[in-house]
């Protein structure tokens, strides 16, 4: 429902200009290709419920016992931010799917700037990622999971937007120097689970030794964690201003890299 | 008559390998240039430095007056390309991999709805227009993909054999179809093929390279007045020789292999 209100949408910018034109096609690919393969939508559920759940009621008690609260509400902001990182990171390498089966010269030989290419996979990418940050805090929500307040909502939906947007980025700039899938497991297990694991998604911040907290300030995913834990629980580590902030200029930093690096590419 | 292609002294290589060998030739305005050689000799390779695809080890080229290294844009703006492999979305319709080229390529709405409508017809693939591509056979990727090479009409057309894998009808209307467009608005078109008679029938010049060296250029008459031959397939081999070219090509895949292994940094 929410993708069809998204297209109907993108149906106006199709009329503005040549420019907006070729980055909403790009981007309307990209959510076709996701609409269309539900196992794909479904099955990358299953992670973030696991852990949702798993985490969530395994330890609740426990954390309750230590006076940290309800475990279920500190966690679910981490594994909304989960399920972001991972389907944001996997929509950039997909392009590793369009070198291969050749679609990627398609795009690389048409008449239009890379930049304009990269930005509109990009976010084609990251709204992607976004619905699947927004699935989880739907099913969140049916398993007990109260966001704070309804009127920071939109802010919560913000910093989710731009978490989505930093990874894809960053996954679209790691698969313009891939060539094929092999050295996927070793970005799977050497950048997103430390990324996710060493981020502030699954414990506080507060008073873990100094060289967890250095690792976790410089981790873009901690600010986006904290922004979601701010706005929708109500207990944030670094402060929203601040978890913007960093996440801004990120994102910016990140998207100019994978324009940079995908301009580069050759067949 | 000016030349749209120039290319000057062109080389690139891979590692060791030189696939593109010193290679100097030019391209006619509104001409229909088939660029011939046996697997392997380069032909590809030349094609997407041409197309901005892939930068040149050395040499220059000039494509409608613009160098692809330094004006990819302006470069981009003056041709269209069918490729020799697969090319298509196959998680979109044939549709949507029309509509999708088409607003790349900034063809205004109603033209390209016509366009699109036209160039499936003629490939007959309208009926099929709202199917996944991914249920397409081989022939019906193929033509769906020089359907889509036609959709926006540039000033230089390049064919990396584009009827493989075709039965004669289907070629027949293709060729016939280039061959109108090449003559209504001056589409200079730049094809390879291993089918002889297309090349023979269809270009007003034929370049030979072999092993990365142009060899021959010059009208098919030309060519097989030199070698005394009756056609262009007896001309062809009478230059290139009966040797099959299967280690050459093992050795050009084998270092693309051994690129993309190394993640391509070259």
């Amino acid at each position: 429902m929410l993708c069809v209100c998204i297209v109907e949408l993108g149906v106006d910018v199709h009329k503005f200009y040549p420019r907006m034109n070729v980055i909403y096609i790009l981007w309307l690919r990209q959510l076709k290709r996701y609409t269309r393969s539900k196992a794909r939508m479904i099955g990358s559920l299953g992670q973030p419920l696991l852990f949702l759940l798993a985490l969530g009621f395994g330890f609740g008690p426990i954390y309750e016992q230590a006076g940290g609260g309800d475990y279920f509400q500190f966690i679910a902001p981490g594994i909304i931010s989960m399920g972001i990182l991972f389907t944001a990171v996997f929509s950039g390498i997909e392009m590793i799917w369009d070198r291969q089966f050749g679609f990627l010269k398609e795009t690389l030989v048409a008449a239009v700037s890379r930049t304009q290419i990269m930005f509109g996979r990009t976010l084609g990418g990251a709204t992607v990622a976004f619905i699947q940050g927004l699935a989880v805090l739907v099913l969140a929500v049916l398993f007990g999971f109260r966001p704070q307040s309804l009127a920071l909502l939109p802010v919560a939906f913000a910093a989710m937007f731009l978490t989505a947007l930093l990874f894809t980025a960053f996954g679209t700039a790691i698969a313009s120097r891939m060539e094929d899938m092999q050295a996927f497991p070793l970005i799977m297990n050497f950048v997103m689970m430390p990324l996710f694991f060493l981020s502030g998604s699954l414990f506080p911040l507060q008073g873990l030794p100094a060289v967890m907290t250095d690792i976790a300030a410089i981790n873009p995913l901690s600010y986006g964690v904290d922004a979601l834990r701010a706005t929708l629980v109500n207990g944030s580590y670094f402060g929203l201003g601040i978890d913007f902030l960093v996440l801004s200029i990120m994102t910016a930093c990140m998207i100019v890299l994978g324009s940079r690096l995908f301009s580069k590419i050759q067949l | 008559m000016s030349s749209i292609i120039d290319v000057k002294n062109l080389t690139r290589r891979f590692g060791e390998f030189t696939a593109v060998d010193n290679l100097s030739f030019s391209v006619e305005k509104g001409e229909i240039f088939a660029f011939l050689g046996p697997n392997g000799a380069g032909k590809t390779t030349t094609i997407k430095m041409l197309t901005t695809l892939l930068k040149p080890t050395s040499g220059e080229i000039r494509l409608d007056g613009h160098d692809p290294i330094h004006e990819q844009n302006e470069v981009r703006k003056s041709f269209g390309i069918i490729f020799q492999d697969p090319s298509l979305d196959d998680e979109l319709t044939a549709y949507e991999n029309m509509e999708f080229h088409g607003v790349l390529y900034g063809v205004e709405k109603t033209v390209r709805r016509a366009r699109i409508e036209e160039f499936l017809k003629v490939v007959e693939l309208w009926d099929r227009k709202n199917d996944l591509v991914k249920h397409f056979s081989g022939g019906m990727k193929r033509r769906l993909e020089i359907a889509r090479g036609l959709l926006h009409h540039p000033k230089i057309l390049f064919l990396d054999e584009p009827t493989i894998g075709l039965d004669p009808q289907t070629r027949n209307h293709i060729w016939s179809y280039v061959q109108a467009l090449n003559k209504k608005e001056g589409i200079t078109v730049f094809l390879t093929t291993h089918y002889m008679e297309e090349a023979d029938r269809m270009a007003d010049r034929v370049a030979v390279i072999d092993h990365g060296k142009l060899i021959a250029i010059g009208t098919s008459a030309e060519f097989k007045e030199k070698t005394k031959t009756s056609t262009l397939e007896d001309a062809f081999i009478a230059l290139t020789g009966n040797t099959i070219r299967a280690e050459e090509v093992n050795a050009q895949d084998a270092m693309r292999m051994h690129r993309r292994a190394w993640g391509g940094r070259s």
